[in-house]
Formats: structure tokens, sequence, C-alpha cells
């Protein structure tokens, strides 16, 4: 009784101890955001923001002023200023597609053309050029609408190419093609992503004949689908495997074909016992993203970092960050809610045996 | 039709350094039902595997239906038409209703329209006794539910060949009899069966022949009578005696 008693007095102590601590956190963090925040900035008599009362206020209230000043530029990079309504329709119509992909109402073969007219409506919007619009270099786009062009190309074309790499890499009747596919995973995955990244914008361009020059934002790309492919066949595989190989016989002794019955019955059940793993390795690959700095793509993390880089702005990095930090979460919390329900969806066949009425 | 509905002729089988199937030869009419016996890994699942090249064999031939199995995929698509097969433990697809079950092959092999093989779906389902059940999930039904769907799920395809590999090991005691009821219908309507069981009872009731088989040879054949009541080999004997201390 008595020692049950101590534990509980010290189990309460521990509890109100951790609450104090985490309370004193909030509120110093309240503090700065809120309380003690500045939010504008005036202007001096050149026109610039003057940021004398940021700077008095540094480390008692964040400057929430270098967003208002910044956020254009960290969200659309270097892309024309008066063009960049283009650059926010993109980020619009990526949103919208993602909002329309997690409604399972939409779940339906047009979903796949629907996603093929938008990503093509992203590359008319982003480069111009066609219907009037005025041609926009790909060394001039930037911040957001990269991150979310980098992120869904990659996986939207990784995925089939992950598919296709699983597939080969259990080819039993074919080993050339077995032996190709677990050359690529093993090479792709036993190197770092940043490496991919550099050989990908400094080795490539050395490689390719003279007066073929791909754009650099397209090398990274083809860097990142090659990167996520590897990774996501191996998720793939993981899938083929825990199947058993009834399904398959059943599906050829129906006189399926192979393709048939990998499309029909091998992938549909396959894909969805690793769906966790799926959208697990989708979320890394999308803040991977951000490694693209190192190659000087400017996309949101770089634009970011490049922002609080001009002196008057020097020293509020904090409020930035904590602005990308927003936008990545929402981004990879969609996606995990993306997960759950296709999860929960997904596993209705799977119901507990129901007694008969 | 003039040939056999199924031919051997000297068929080899090896695993490796396990000669598993030892020169069988057996003509199988059509309409014939044969029920395959033996004691496990006497290769009897094996060569009912072989029929439509689940397994591949390594010598001999094997001509169903008028066309020879090999690796040449117009033959082999022909000849799995032709042929059903129900397995052991059921291989229903999981993430497809009982109805699509069904209809898959129907649609995507022999390029039926939905509304026919939905309408010959639910025929062969009554013929199984379960069309209420054609909206459920294979994981709703009970095991002995399962594999009368998938009897119905190859019946579908109309096949001229049915084969059956094991068809109620996987099942408790209970459920044994509904899905052996519906083989026994299949039988007297004329179908030509192969089936692996060691149901003996079933093979009294509807075999025309009974094949005993053992270390990958066939050692003795003919109708179940002869078979049960006048065993020649040894082996044979043995055999009878293991089964019927079984039951």
């Amino acid at each position: 009784m008595r020692s049950s008693l101590r534990v509980r007095v010290f189990s309460a102590a521990v509890t109100l101890a951790l609450a104090l601590v985490l309370l004193d956190g909030l509120w110093h963090f309240f503090s700065w955001a809120i309380v003690h925040a500045i939010w504008s900035v005036p202007r001096g008599a050149d026109g610039a923001p003057d940021t004398d009362l940021c700077r008095a206020a540094i480390g008692r209230g964040a400057c929430w002023a270098v967003i208002g000043e910044k956020f254009r530029f960290i969200l659309f990079g270097f892309y024309p200023h008066a063009l960049q309504w283009r650059s926010a329709i993109v980020v619009a119509l990526f949103v919208l597609l993602f909002a329309l992909s997690l409604n399972p109402r939409f779940w339906r073969p047009a979903l796949v053309a629907v996603w093929l007219a938008v990503l093509a409506l992203v590359a008319v919007l982003m480069w111009g050029g066609v219907f009037g619009l005025e041609f926009v270099a790909a060394d001039q786009w930037g911040g957001l609408p990269i991150t979310l062009i980098l992120a869904t190309f990659g996986l939207a074309l990784s995925f089939p190419l992950a598919i296709l790499v699983a597939l080969g890499r259990r080819a039993s009747g074919l080993p050339v093609i077995r032996w190709i596919a677990v050359a690529y995973v093993e090479l792709i995955r036993g190197v770092p992503l940043i490496s991919l990244l550099f050989m990908a914008s400094v080795m490539l361009p050395l490689f390719l004949p003279e007066g073929i020059d791909i754009n650099k934002l397209l090398r990274a790309q083809l860097a990142f689908i090659l990167f996520a492919g590897a990774y996501l066949a191996e998720v793939v595989r993981a899938g083929l495997q825990a199947l058993p190989r009834g399904q398959q016989e059943a599906a050829a002794a129906l006189g399926l074909s192979y393709w048939q019955a990998t499309r029909l019955v091998v992938l549909p059940q396959a894909l969805r016992h690793v769906i966790p793993m799926l959208v697990n390795t989708f979320i890394g690959f999308f803040k991977d993203t951000s490694l693209v700095l190192i190659i000087g793509i400017f996309d949101l993390m770089t634009t970011g970092r490049t922002a609080t880089l001009e002196p008057r702005w020097q020293g509020f990095g904090n409020e930035v960050y904590l602005l990308l930090a927003a936008i990545y979460f929402a981004f990879c919390f969609a996606m995990a809610r993306i997960s759950r329900l296709l999860e929960r969806r997904l596993n209705e066949p799977h119901l507990p045996i129901v007694e008969p009425a | 039709m003039s040939g056999p509905a199924i031919r051997f002729e000297d068929v080899h089988k090896w695993y490796g350094r396990v000669h598993v199937l030892r020169g069988i030869s057996l003509d199988v009419a059509s309409g014939e039902r044969v029920v395959l016996c033996g004691p496990s890994g006497s290769g009897k699942s094996t060569l009912l595997r072989c029929i439509n090249r689940l397994e591949t064999h390594e010598k001999g031939r094997i001509v169903v239906d008028g066309t020879e199995l090999s690796d040449e995929p117009r033959a082999l698509k022909a000849i799995r038409r032709e042929v059903g097969m129900v397995f052991q433990s059921f291989n229903l697809f999981p993430h497809l209703s009982v109805l699509e079950n069904c209809t898959l092959a129907p649609i995507r092999v022999r390029g039926l329209a939905r509304g026919e093989a939905e309408a010959r779906a639910m025929e062969y389902l009554a013929r199984v006794r379960i069309p209420e059940q054609a909206g459920k999930y294979p994981a709703q039904l009970s095991g002995g539910q399962q594999q009368r769907v998938a009897i119905a799920r190859a019946l579908c395809m109309q096949p001229k060949i049915m084969l059956f590999d094991e068809p109620t090991s996987a099942l408790d005691p209970e459920m044994v009899r509904e899905v052996l009821d519906v083989m026994v219908e299949l039988a007297e309507s004329g179908m030509t069966m192969l089936a692996v069981t060691h149901e003996m009872g079933f093979a009294r009731q509807v075999a025309d022949r009974v094949v005993f088989m053992d270390q990958g040879e066939i050692v003795e054949s003919g109708p179940p009578g002869e078979i049960f009541s006048a065993p020649r080999s040894p082996r044979l004997k043995s055999f009878l005696s293991q089964i019927l201390h079984q039951h």
C-alpha cells in the first residue's frame, strides 16, 4: 500500500514538473511570437523598409515583418515579378490536385487523366512561350513551385519506374532484366542523394554530346526520379514478396496473362500491404527536394535562406524558417492523411468474418 | 472429339536433383473422371499442376485437348482457357467481391460483356448454392463457402476439363461434405475431371478410374471397386490400410 502511494505521488510530481516546463516553453514562444512580435515596419525616406524596430526587439519578439516584405520572393523566387500570378496558379493547381486526390469519391481512372492534364498545364504556365504567355526560362523559376514540381513529377514518374524495377527483380525467367534491376537499386541506394545531384548538375553535361544541353532543373529532376525509384522499388518488392504464390497461380490458371495478373490481381494487393511504407518514403522524398540547394536551384528552402541574406533582414532567419516549416508540414501532413484514408478504405474487404444473419 | 482430353507420354520432372515424376504415361478420355491418390510426395499434385503448366516438365509430352504444352504463349493460353483449376487453399482474390472473382477472367480472357459475365457468374454461384453471397468478400465467407466460390469461378470460364488439387484438405471436417456434394454434381454432369484427393468415398462414388501414384510413378490404376477391394501391389495395400485407419 505504502509503496503504491509513493509511486503515485512520484508520478504526479513528474507529471506536474513536465507540465510546468512545457507551459513555460509555450509561454515563452507565445510571448515571442505574438505578444512582443513586430508585425510591420515603417518605410524610410528612400521607400525601403526600416528594420530598426525589429532589430531592437531581437531576442524578445518575432519580426513577422520579414515575412510580409519577403513572402513573394520566398514563395516564387526570381520568377519575374509581374508574372508571378502564373506561379501562384501553379501552386493552387497542385493544391487542388492533391485535395482532389484526397477524396475517395474521385478515385477512378479519370483521375489519372486529370493528373496528366494538370501536369501539362503546370508546364505551360511555368514556361510560357505559347498561348501568348511570355517565356520564362527554367533558371528563373523558384520557391514553392520548384519544390512542388520536383516532388510531384518525381513521385508521379518514379512510382511506375519503381513498380517495373520491383517486378524486374522478381522476373525469374529473365536473368538479364533481373540483373539490371538489382544493379540499379543497389547502385542508387549506395550513393548519397547529394552526390547524385552533383553528378546530375556537374558531370552529366560532360558526358553529353556538344550542343545538347539539358537544363539544370530537369537534370535534378532526373536524379530525383532515379533516387526515389530505387527506394520505392524496394518498398514495392516487399509488398510483392508478402503476397502468397497461390494468387499468381490462380490468376494464371484462369488464363490471365502475366500483365493482366500483375495489374488486376498482384499489384492491387501488394501495394495495399505497403501503403504506410510508401507514404513514409513519399514524405521523406518531399523533404529531400530541399537538397537542391546544394546545386543552386531555388526551391522553397533556398529562397527562404536567400531572403534573409539581404543585410537589412539579416538575423531574422528564425521567422522565415518557421514559415518554411509550416509549409512543409502542411504538405507532409496532407500526405499522411491520404495514407490513413487509403488504408481505411482499402481494408474494407478484410472485415472480420461476419456471422450469417 | 477424337483423341483423349489429356495425354501424358513418358513425362519426367526434376526439382534440382530430385526426380519427382518418373516417366508418367496416362490418357484421360473426354468425360472421364479420374482420381489421383497416393502418399504425400508421390508427385500427384505436381502431375496435376503440369497440365496447365503451373509446373513445367523436363521430358516427355503432355497434350491437352489436342494441343501440346510448350512455352509457346498462345498454346498455353489456349489450354488454360479450357482447363479450370481448384486449389487446396482456395486462392480467391481477397480484394475482389465474390461476383468480381467470378467475372474477372470471363471478361478479361474470354472477352465477355460485363452483364453477360455477371449473369453467368450468378448461374454458377446458384449451382454451388451460394448466390446470396455474390456481393461479399472472400474474407467474409467460411472455408467451405470459399471453396465453392472457387469452383464457381473456375466453371465461369466454361472449361472442358476441371482439375482439383486436394480441394477439401484445408477444410474443417463439417465443411467437406458441402464441397464434395458440388463436385459430385459436377461429375454427374459429364465434366472431364481430374482430382487429387484423399476422399476415398468420393472416389468410389464418382470416379471412372483411380490412379495410385508413389515416388513419381503410377503404380496401379483401375476402376475404384478393383483398386480398393483387390489391390495388387504391396505399396497400394499399405497406403490403403493407412487411409482406412484414419477414417
